[in-house]
C-alpha cells in the first residue's frame, strides 16, 4: 500500500476532493470485510456452541451401588437396591434386571457392588448443568461424590440404543439405521433415473420444445420448497398407493424425487466436460451413439457423476421437513428391520429430541448434530477428494 | 438373413429400447413437478369446497378445530412476511458485502480459503439451524431484550428470522460472487483510468453492472426463506399473530402446514386439508419467484456472454 | 539505452521525462532502464513487436501497473517537475491528469451523457446541471461525436457502433481535463473508416493534449506521430522524429523491424 499523503505544497497532482473520496472508499471496504468476518465468525461461534453443548453427552454418569439379585427383585426391580437409591438410579437399568439374570444365571441370589447407570437428572447435576433433584437426593449424590462412588464412562448407549422416553436410555442407533435404509432407497431410485436423464439430455436429445420443457421442469423442481415434496409423498405414496406411513420406502422415494435435480445437473456437467473428440473418434470407428456413450463417454464422466451423487446424498441426509410430513417423527425405540417398518432418520430424531423437556436431551441433540455433521463433512471431503483425484486435464 | 443382419437387427432393437428407457427417465422429472402440482391442487380444491377461498386469502382469523372454525390466512401470511423480511435484511447486506470483498478485494489465497467456509454454511442441515435458533439464539434475545427493558417471547420472530438470514447468506453471496466476477475487467480499468478510487469503481460501475444477477440471487434467497420449514417449526410460534413486532411470536405458512398434518384430525377434514391450500399458495409464489430469477440470470448471461453461471 | 539523439529538442517543451525506468513482473525483468523525453502537444508513437514492453511502459505513465500485485518499479517518471512515483503522490490523482483510452472500447453500462459526465462530477470539476451539460457537449464535440449523438444522449453507451464507442471513450477521457492522453492500440479493434476518423481526431487533439499511443500498425505511426519510439525485448532501442525512424534509422534492429524482417 503506497502512502496517500497528497500534500499540498508544490504538488501539481494535489486534489482536494481525494481525501474525502479515499475515506469513503475505505469505509466501503471496511463494510464488506465486516460482512465477511461476520459470516465466518458466526460459523466459528456456531461450531463452538454445538461442540460445547454436545461433548458432555459422550460421557454418562454411573453410580457405585449394591444390587441384589433374587426372586423378589426380579419380579419388582425396585427391590434390587436400597430405598434411598431408587430415585437416583436409571429406571431403564432397573427394568433390564430380569434380562441380566437371564443372561448371567450365576448372579441369582447374590448381591453385587457394581456401577449402575444414573438417572438423567443426576447426570446433569454431576455435569454442572440445570437439574431437578429433590434435596435429599442431591445430598445423597454429594455424599457419593465425596466417597468416589460416582463416575462418568463413555456413552456407548448413545450409539447402541434407539430412542427412549427415559432420557439416559435414549440413543441415536435406530435413527442411524433408519437413515441408512432410507438413503439406500433414495440412491437406488435417484441415481439411475438421474444419470439416465442426464445422458438423454446431453447425448441424445435435440434442441426442441420437448427438451426445453424437460429442462425447465428440472430447474423448477430444484427450487420447490422441500416441504411440498412431503405433501406429494403424503397424497400419492401414502394415500393413493397405500404404502406404509413413516417407512424408509416412502421416505426414500420422496427424497429421491428431491435429489433428482442435483444428480441430473452434476451428471450433465460431467458429461459435458468430456471433449467431443472422444465421441468423434468412436463414430469414426463405426460405433453407434449408444456404444460410444456407454463405453467411452460414460466411464470418463463417471468420477464427476459420482461426486455429484455423493453431494446429493449428503443433502438428502440432512432433510427433515418432507419426512415429517410423511410421518417419520413417530417415537421409534427399535431400529427398523426392513424398508416397510416405521422408522425415523437422524435429522428427524434430532428434531424430536430438541422438543423434549428434559435437559439431557439438549446435549444428546447436540451430540447427534456432531455425529450428523461429521458424516456430512466426511461425505463432502470424499466427494472433493474424488473430484481432485480423477480430474483429468483435457 | 445372414448372422450379420440378424445381429444388426438385434442391436437396433436394443438401442431403441435403451433410448426409450432414457426418455422415460427424463419424463419422470416432468411427472414429479406435475405430480406435486396436481396432488396439492386436488386436495386444495377439496378444501375450498368446504371453506371459502375468498376468506382464505383475505380473512383475519385462523381458528381450526372449533365449532365454526375459520380459515383466514392473512395472519399466517403476515407472520411469514415479517420473518422473511428480517432474514433478508440480514442476508442481503452481509451476503453481498462478503461477495464483494471476496471478489474485489481479497487476494486469491484468501479467497481460496474463504469460499469453502461459506459453502460449509450452506451445507448445514436446517434442523441444526433450528436447534441453534431455539436453544441458543431465542433465549439470548429474551435476555438481551430484557436488559433494554423490552419483552421478547421465547418464540420471537426475531430469533427465527436472524437464523434464517444466516442460512441464506451463502445463497446470496455465492451467486453474487459469480456475477460480480463476470463483469469484464475492462470496465474496472476504464473507471480506474479516469481517476476513480477502487471503492467508487466497485460501487458505481461494477455493482450496477452486476445488478440483475444480484437481484436474481436475492429472489432465490427470498424463495428459500419462504419455503423454509425446520427453523421456524423449531423456533417460531404456533399462534397466528398479525403483528409487526419482531419480539412477539408469530407463525408461518410452513409451520401451519406441518401442524395441520400431524394433528389428530381425519385426512378429509378442513383442518388437515388447509395444509394443501397453504401448500398451493407456497408453490405458486415460489414458482413465480424462481421464473423471474432465472429470466434475470439469462439476461445477464446474454449481456456479458458468460457460461460459468 | 537510447541510441539516437533528438536533433530539434530546443523548440519543444518536455512534458514527461522518464529516467531509468525498470519494471519487474515478479522475477521477470520486463523493462530495462528506459530513459526518454516526451514532448508537449505532440503525438509520440510506441512501436515494436509483440511482448516488447510498449504497453507495459505506457501503463507506467499513469501508474496502472500498480494494480498488479507482483509488479515492482524502479526509476522515475517526472511530469510537471514532479516524479509521479514519489511517496507523497496519490496514484489516483495521477490518473486524473493522465488519461487512458483502451484497445477495446469499454463504455460504462450507463447512458451516453452519464458516461461522459460521471467522472467529472465525481472529481468535482463541474456541478450537476447546466455546467455539466456544457462540459458533456464540449467533450463530445471535441471527440467528433456530438452531431451523431446529440439527440440520443440518454441512450445507453453500448448502443453505439464500435467506432462511435471508442470516440465516446475518448470524450469521457477528455471530460476530466487531462494534460496527457495515453492510447493503447486505440484503433486495432475498429474498421478502417472508424480508424481514419480516430486518427484525424488524434491530430486535432494534439493541439490541446500530449498524446502517447501504442500501435502495432507502423503505417499508423507514420501517419499521425511526430515522434516514434521503438521498443524491443523491454529496451528502448531508438527514439527520434518519426520521419527519421522510418526513413533513416540509426539502429540495425530498428531497420529490421521497419522493413519487416521480424515482427
Amino acid at each position: 500500500m503506497i502512502k496517500r499523503k497528497n500534500k499540498n505544497i508544490q504538488n501539481p497532482f494535489y486534489d482536494a476532493s481525494l481525501d474525502k473520496r479515499h475515506a469513503s472508499a475505505k469505509r466501503f471496504k471496511r463494510f464488506t470485510l465486516t460482512s465477511l468476518i461476520f459470516s465466518v465468525a458466526f460459523l466459528a461461534f456456531f461450531l463452538f456452541d454445538i461442540i460445547s453443548k454436545g461433548t458432555p453427552a459422550f460421557k454418562v454418569t454411573y453410580l457405585h451401588v449394591d444390587v441384589t439379585y433374587n426372586q423378589k427383585s426380579i419380579e419388582d426391580s425396585r427391590f434390587a437396591v436400597e430405598r434411598k437409591y431408587r430415585k437416583v438410579i436409571s429406571r431403564s437399568w432397573l427394568r433390564d434386571l430380569p434380562k441380566q439374570v437371564e443372561e448371567n444365571p450365576e448372579l441369582m441370589n447374590t448381591t453385587q457392588t457394581m456401577w449402575v447407570l444414573a438417572d438423567d437428572q443426576v447426570d446433569q447435576y454431576f455435569k454442572g448443568h440445570h437439574y431437578k433433584l429433590k434435596r435429599k437426593d442431591k445430598a445423597l449424590i454429594d455424599d457419593m461424590k465425596a466417597q468416589g462412588r460416582i463416575n462418568t464412562e463413555f456413552n456407548s448407549i448413545f450409539f447402541l440404543h434407539g430412542d427412549s422416553k427415559i432420557p439416559e436410555n435414549a440413543g441415536f442407533f435406530s435413527a442411524m439405521i433408519g437413515s441408512i435404509l432410507t438413503l439406500i432407497i433414495t440412491m437406488i431410485v435417484a441415481f439411475p433415473l438421474g444419470v439416465m436423464t442426464a445422458i438423454y439430455l446431453e447425448e441424445f436429445s435435440e434442441d426442441n420444445k420437448f427438451t426445453r420443457f424437460i429442462e425447465v421442469n428440472i430447474n423448477n423442481l430444484a427450487a420447490i420448497p422441500s416441504i411440498l415434496f412431503g405433501l406429494l409423498g403424503l397424497a400419492i405414496f401414502i394415500n393413493l398407493f397405500g404404502m406404509p406411513r413413516s417407512s424408509p420406502l416412502v421416505g426414500g422415494l420422496t427424497l429421491a424425487l428431491m435429489t433428482l435435480p442435483i444428480i441430473i445437473v452434476s451428471s450433465r456437467a460431467a458429461l459435458r466436460a468430456v471433449p467431443d473428440s472422444i465421441r468423434q473418434a468412436g463414430y469414426g470407428l463405426g460405433l453407434t451413439k449408444i456404444q460410444v456413450t456407454r463405453d467411452h463417454v460414460l466411464p470418463l464422466a463417471f468420477p464427476g457423476i459420482l461426486t455429484g451423487s455423493i453431494i446429493g446424498l449428503a443433502q438428502a441426509m440432512g432433510e427433515t421437513a418432507p419426512l415429517i410430513i410423511i410421518g417419520m417423527i413417530a417415537f421409534i425405540p427399535d431400529a427398523p428391520t426392513s424398508i416397510m417398518d416405521a422408522a425415523t432418520v437422524m435429522p428427524a430424531q434430532l428434531f424430536t429430541w430438541s422438543g423434549m423437556p428434559e435437559r439431557m436431551y439438549i446435549e444428546k441433540t447436540a451430540a447427534g448434530i456432531m455425529v450428523l455433521l461429521s458424516i456430512l463433512i466426511s461425505l463432502n471431503a470424499i466427494a472433493i477428494y474424488l473430484r481432485k483425484k480423477f480430474e483429468v486435464k483435457w | 438373413m445372414s448372422t450379420f443382419e440378424t445381429r444388426n437387427k438385434k442391436r437396433e432393437l436394443t438401442e431403441k429400447l435403451i433410448k426409450t428407457a432414457l426418455i422415460i427417465a427424463s419424463v419422470i422429472s416432468v411427472l414429479t413437478t406435475f405430480g406435486i402440482l396436481f396432488s396439492i391442487l386436488f386436495e386444495a380444491i377439496e378444501f375450498f369446497q368446504m371453506r371459502s377461498f375468498w376468506y382464505f386469502i383475505t380473512g383475519m382469523e385462523w381458528s381450526p378445530g372449533v365449532e365454526g372454525s375459520k380459515f383466514g390466512a392473512i395472519p399466517i401470511f403476515a407472520g411469514t412476511f415479517v420473518i422473511t423480511i428480517i432474514a433478508l435484511l440480514l442476508a442481503i447486506p452481509v451476503g453481498l458485502g462478503s461477495a464483494i470483498y471476496m471478489s474485489e478485494y481479497a487476494s486469491s489465497t484468501t479467497r481460496d480459503y474463504l469460499k469453502p467456509i461459506l459453502e460449509v454454511l450452506a451445507g448445514i442441515p436446517t434442523v441444526v439451524y433450528g436447534f441453534f435458533a431455539a436453544i441458543t439464539v431465542a433465549p439470548f434475545i429474551v435476555k438481551a431484550a430484557d436488559t433494554i427493558g423490552l419483552e421478547a417471547t421465547f418464540n420471537s420472530a426475531l430469533a427465527s428470522g436472524v437464523v434464517m438470514g444466516i442460512m441464506i447468506i451463502p445463497v446470496i453471496s455465492s451467486l453474487s460472487d459469480d456475477v460480480i466476477r463476470a463483469v469484464p475487467d475492462s470496465q474496472r480499468k476504464a473507471a480506474l483510468g479516469l481517476g476513480l478510487t477502487q471503492g467508487e469503481t466497485i460501487r458505481d460501475i461494477v455493482i450496477p453492472s452486476a445488478l440483475p444477477g444480484i437481484i436474481s440471487a436475492s429472489l432465490l434467497g427470498l424463495s428459500k426463506a419462504l419455503g423454509e420449514t425446520m427453523i421456524v417449526v423449531m423456533a417460531a410460534g404456533l399462534r397466528p399473530n398479525l403483528s409487526w413486532n419482531p419480539l412477539e411470536d408469530m407463525t408461518t405458512v410452513t409451520v401451519t402446514i406441518v401442524n395441520s398434518l400431524v394433528g389428530d384430525f381425519e385426512f378429509n377434514s378442513p383442518e388437515t386439508l388447509s395444509a394443501f391450500a397453504l401448500g398451493l399458495v407456497l408453490f405458486v409464489v415460489t414458482l413465480i419467484l424462481n421464473i423471474i430469477s432465472l429470466r434475470l440470470i439469462r439476461k445477464f448471461k446474454e449481456k456479458y456472454k458468460v457460461n460459468t453461471l | 539505452m537510447v541510441e539516437g539523439k533528438i536533433k530539434m529538442s530546443k523548440n519543444n517543451k518536455i512534458k514527461v521525462k522518464v529516467e531509468e525506468l525498470n519494471l519487474w513482473y515478479g522475477q521477470n525483468h520486463a523493462l530495462h532502464g528506459i530513459s526518454t523525453d516526451i514532448y508537449e502537444n505532440k503525438i509520440t508513437a510506441l512501436i515494436g513487436p509483440s511482448g516488447c514492453g510498449k504497453s507495459t511502459f505506457l501503463r507506467c505513465l499513469n501508474r496502472m501497473n500498480d494494480l498488479i500485485s507482483s509488479v515492482k518499479i524502479d526509476g522515475s517518471v517526472v511530469i510537471d517537475k514532479k516524479n509521479i512515483y514519489d511517496k507523497d503522490i496519490d496514484e489516483v490523482s495521477v490518473r486524473k491528469k493522465i488519461g487512458m483510452v483502451f484497445q477495446q472500447p469499454n463504455p460504462f453500462p450507463k447512458s451516453i451523457y452519464e458516461n461522459v459526465a460521471y467522472a467529472p462530477i465525481k472529481h468535482g470539476i463541474v456541478a450537476k446541471g447546466k455546467e455539466c451539460d456544457e462540459l458533456v457537449e464540449h467533450s463530445l464535440r471535441k471527440s467528433g461525436l456530438w452531431d451523431e449523438v446529440k439527440d440520443k444522449l440518454n441512450d445507453p453507451g453500448t448502443s453505439l457502433s464500435g467506432g462511435q464507442q471508442q470516440r465516446l471513450c475518448i470524450a469521457r477521457t477528455i471530460a476530466v481535463k487531462p494534460e496527457v492522453i495515453l492510447m493503447d492500440e486505440p484503433t486495432s479493434a475498429l474498421d478502417p473508416i472508424s480508424t481514419e476518423k480516430i486518427e484525424a481526431l488524434m491530430l486535432e487533439l494534439k493541439k490541446d493534449y500530449t498524446i502517447i499511443t501504442v500501435t502495432h500498425n507502423m503505417q499508423q505511426a507514420a501517419r499521425v506521430a511526430d515522434y516514434t519510439a521503438f521498443f524491443h525485448l523491454g529496451k528502448l532501442i531508438e527514439y527520434d522524429e518519426t520521419e527519421t525512424i522510418f526513413v533513416n534509422p540509426s539502429n540495425k534492429k530498428t531497420e529490421d523491424y521497419i522493413t519487416g524482417r521480424f515482427g
